[in-house]
């Protein structure tokens, strides 16, 4: 049953048009991917706006497939110029700059395309077979599982997603009430508006996205100084080869990453997380744990295989339970009822050629897109080295006709700005944007299932315990907003020194 | 950094409070067809402004040394905000595309140093790219200035 909907998928992905789709979505996202300041979620949301005269199918294929480039564009920029693009390029750039700096560039980037390749390619089948098992439980749900299962997306922020919990807490409570602003649908009643027009179409999260990760991630970028810096690629087919034939020799790297990737990759952040955590047992396990971090290929193999899985494993929750798991997802989310589409389990019984035409271009993406980048390499670092005067201009002109895109209006340019603000002093003061960015798209979903739980129950919490699977998944959720704080006094009962994760 | 994180905080505080008085408002009840219209917000302004406060707590203790930008820091940044602020200050009143090529250029010549005839080039054509790729191509409209209704646009 499953391959006959696979081979439907491919039908709908191999048209010459949805492969030419895919061809500009991969060169779009790597160059997006590439630039400073412009990253996968950033890219999707300026160019959903001109995506609504698409077929979905072939706009979804577009999104996506900007998604995969950004992916491996991120690794470009990571290995050549010690810039991680994306959070979850960082452990790559501990191995792959090193390498890079020693001349061994070509042989760093071969692994980092070909891990993130093998990493993708893992997920992407485990979503082919699990997304239709899980979709179908899904289609059980009500509306206090849902709730539920956004709180544990929520609570996931808080407990594993690093840095002060608090501080994702404030996160997520601001993009929750900038959900809330504008007209409430239920009681047609305005919410916070204060009697201004222009806060009556409340906040639009493309424009939060666009400001928040693009402005807010040049002016950081420029701090130290109005200039990119560059390196060679030395990049050709031999070299490719040549690396191609050592890889095998992680074998047991490639596996594991995937699997780590794949497991934290379906909760939300959980990408950034499983690079350091595959980066962190690949040396435990290396038999020359000190040559990591000072230029071990297996060091720039392991995040990068996490990362992909991770980075694919997100669109299993998107799909299924419409609960997206990274910002990009998220965007994507955001496009899919845009184009008229309810996300959910429902889409897999409504709409089988839109998901089975997104999962089998994932293959057909990914495919495409490592042969792309591997071909390219020496074109897409190029562009790094285009004058930081021109290259800025550019970019931000390129967000401003993102954000006014949206609407058609000159407000939302002015957001875009400030936005651009907030994401600079919330990045320097360590507040994270993703479940802002999350929170913003999934207000108003978040804020009728909880309404609709509590007229079922007239008004009770308890509905979201005493129902089996509704409860369980609270209290998971519980578990990992408490996480914070028991993690301390567990360690304290044990009185072990817990060595940091990740690698210095 | 700690005077940031303190102002943000009580920025944010503030916030909450704003979120919390429109909420009680619209009344945070229960009505006859379930909750209120201000029932989520005001929990979410109740919940950011404890979540603030523990963080004012955290912050205030704690000594800060490092500055939350340093004055080398503060000059390149503010280079790049404030053309990128002027770029959508002319937009509303040039339109998009002439506020872009002149944006384009000046970045250039003051940042970059490019001889005045790559700034003319880039600065003429990178806008007419962007207008044929949005406007013609992909029929999404940009806002337009007195040169576009001259030109019959």
């Amino acid at each position: 049953m499953g391959i006959e909907n696979l081979l439907l998928g491919f039908h709908v992905a191999i048209t010459p048009y949805n492969l030419f789709v895919a061809v500009v979505g991969i060169t779009l996202g790597t160059i997006i991917g590439v630039l400073p300041g412009l990253g996968g979620a950033n890219g999707v949301a300026i160019l959903l706006p001109l995506t609504f005269t698409m077929p979905p199918t072939s706009a979804i294929i577009l999104l996506t497939s900007l998604y995969w480039g950004a992916l491996f564009g991120g690794a470009i920029t990571s290995v050549l110029f010690n810039i991680p693009g994306e959070p979850w390029s960082v452990a790559t750039t501990f191995d792959g700059y090193p390498l890079a700096r020693q001349g061994l560039g070509g042989q760093a980037l071969t692994a980092a395309f070909t891990s993130s390749f093998v990493g993708a390619f893992f997920s992407i089948v485990l979503i082919t077979f699990f997304a239709p098992l899980l979709a179908e439980i899904a289609l059980k749900f009500g509306p206090p599982e849902f709730f539920a299962i956004q709180l544990l997306t929520f609570s996931s922020f808080v407990g594993l997603g690093g840095g002060s919990p608090l501080k994702s807490l404030v996160s997520i409570l601001l993009g929750f009430i900038l959900a809330a602003v504008g007209l409430d649908i239920v009681t047609g009643q305005l919410r916070m508006t204060f009697g201004l027009v222009d806060l009556m179409k409340g906040f639009d999260f493309i424009i939060a996205v666009i400001g928040l990760f693009g402005i807010g991630e040049i002016l950081l970028s420029v701090e130290e100084g109005l200039s990119f810096r560059s390196a060679r690629t030395g990049m050709n087919l031999r070299v490719v080869l040549d690396t191609w034939r050592i890889l095998p020799r992680y074998a047991r790297t490639f596996v594991r990453g995937s699997f780590i990737g794949f497991w934290m990759g379906f909760k939300p952040g959980g990408a950034t997380p499983a690079s350091f955590m595959s980066y962190a047992f690949a040396k435990r396990f290396s038999k020359h744990p000190e040559r990591f971090g000072h230029g071990e290929l297996e060091g720039v193999v392991a995040p990068e295989t996490a990362a992909h899985a991770a980075g694919v494993a997100a669109m299993l929750p998107m799909l299924t339970l419409g609960i997206p798991g990274s910002p990009t997802a998220a965007v994507m989310l955001g496009g899919l009822i845009i184009w008229g589409l309810q996300p959910g389990p429902l889409l897999f019984k409504e709409r089988p050629e839109f998901v089975w035409g997104l999962i089998a271009s994932m293959y057909t993406g990914n495919i495409l897109g490592v042969l792309m980048v591997l071909a390219f390499v020496p074109f897409f670092a190029a562009i790094l080295r285009i004058p930081f005067a021109i290259l800025t201009p550019v970019i931000v002109v390129v967000c401003a006709v993102g954000s006014y895109a949206v609407h058609s209006n000159m407000i939302d340019i002015w957001y875009m700005v400030i936005f651009g603000l907030v994401g600079y002093v919330f990045k320097k003061l360590d507040y994270p944007l993703a479940p802002l960015v999350l929170a913003l798209v999934l207000g108003d979903l978040a804020e009728n299932a909880l309404r609709q739980s509590l007229i079922m129950s007239q008004g009770s919490l308890a509905i979201f315990v005493t129902r089996p699977i509704a409860g369980a998944i609270t209290a998971v959720a519980l578990l990992f907003f408490a996480l914070p704080v028991l993690t301390p006094w567990w360690r304290r009962l044990r009185g072990a020194v817990v060595p940091a994760q990740g690698a210095s | 950094m700690r005077i940031a994180d303190l102002v943000t905080a009580s920025f944010l505080m503030l916030l909450g409070a704003i979120v919390v008085f429109d909420a009680s408002r619209l009344g945070v009840g229960w009505s006859t067809d379930g909750p209120k219209s201000g029932f989520f917000p005001f929990w979410l302004g109740v919940l950011l402004i404890a979540a603030c406060a523990v963080i004012l707590v955290q912050a205030a203790r704690r000594a800060g040394l490092a500055p939350f930008v340093t004055r080398a820091q503060a000059g390149p940044v503010l280079k790049v905000l404030w053309p990128a602020v002027a770029l959508v200050v002319l937009t509303q009143w040039l339109g998009l595309y002439v506020s872009a090529g002149l944006y384009t250029g000046f970045y250039m010549r003051w940042i970059g140093r490019h001889s005045w005839l790559a700034v003319l080039a880039l600065a003429i054509l990178f806008p007419l790219a962007t207008f044929f790729i949005f406007e013609k191509w992909f029929l999404v409209p940009m806002p337009k200035g007195p040169l576009e209704a001259w030109l019959g646009q």
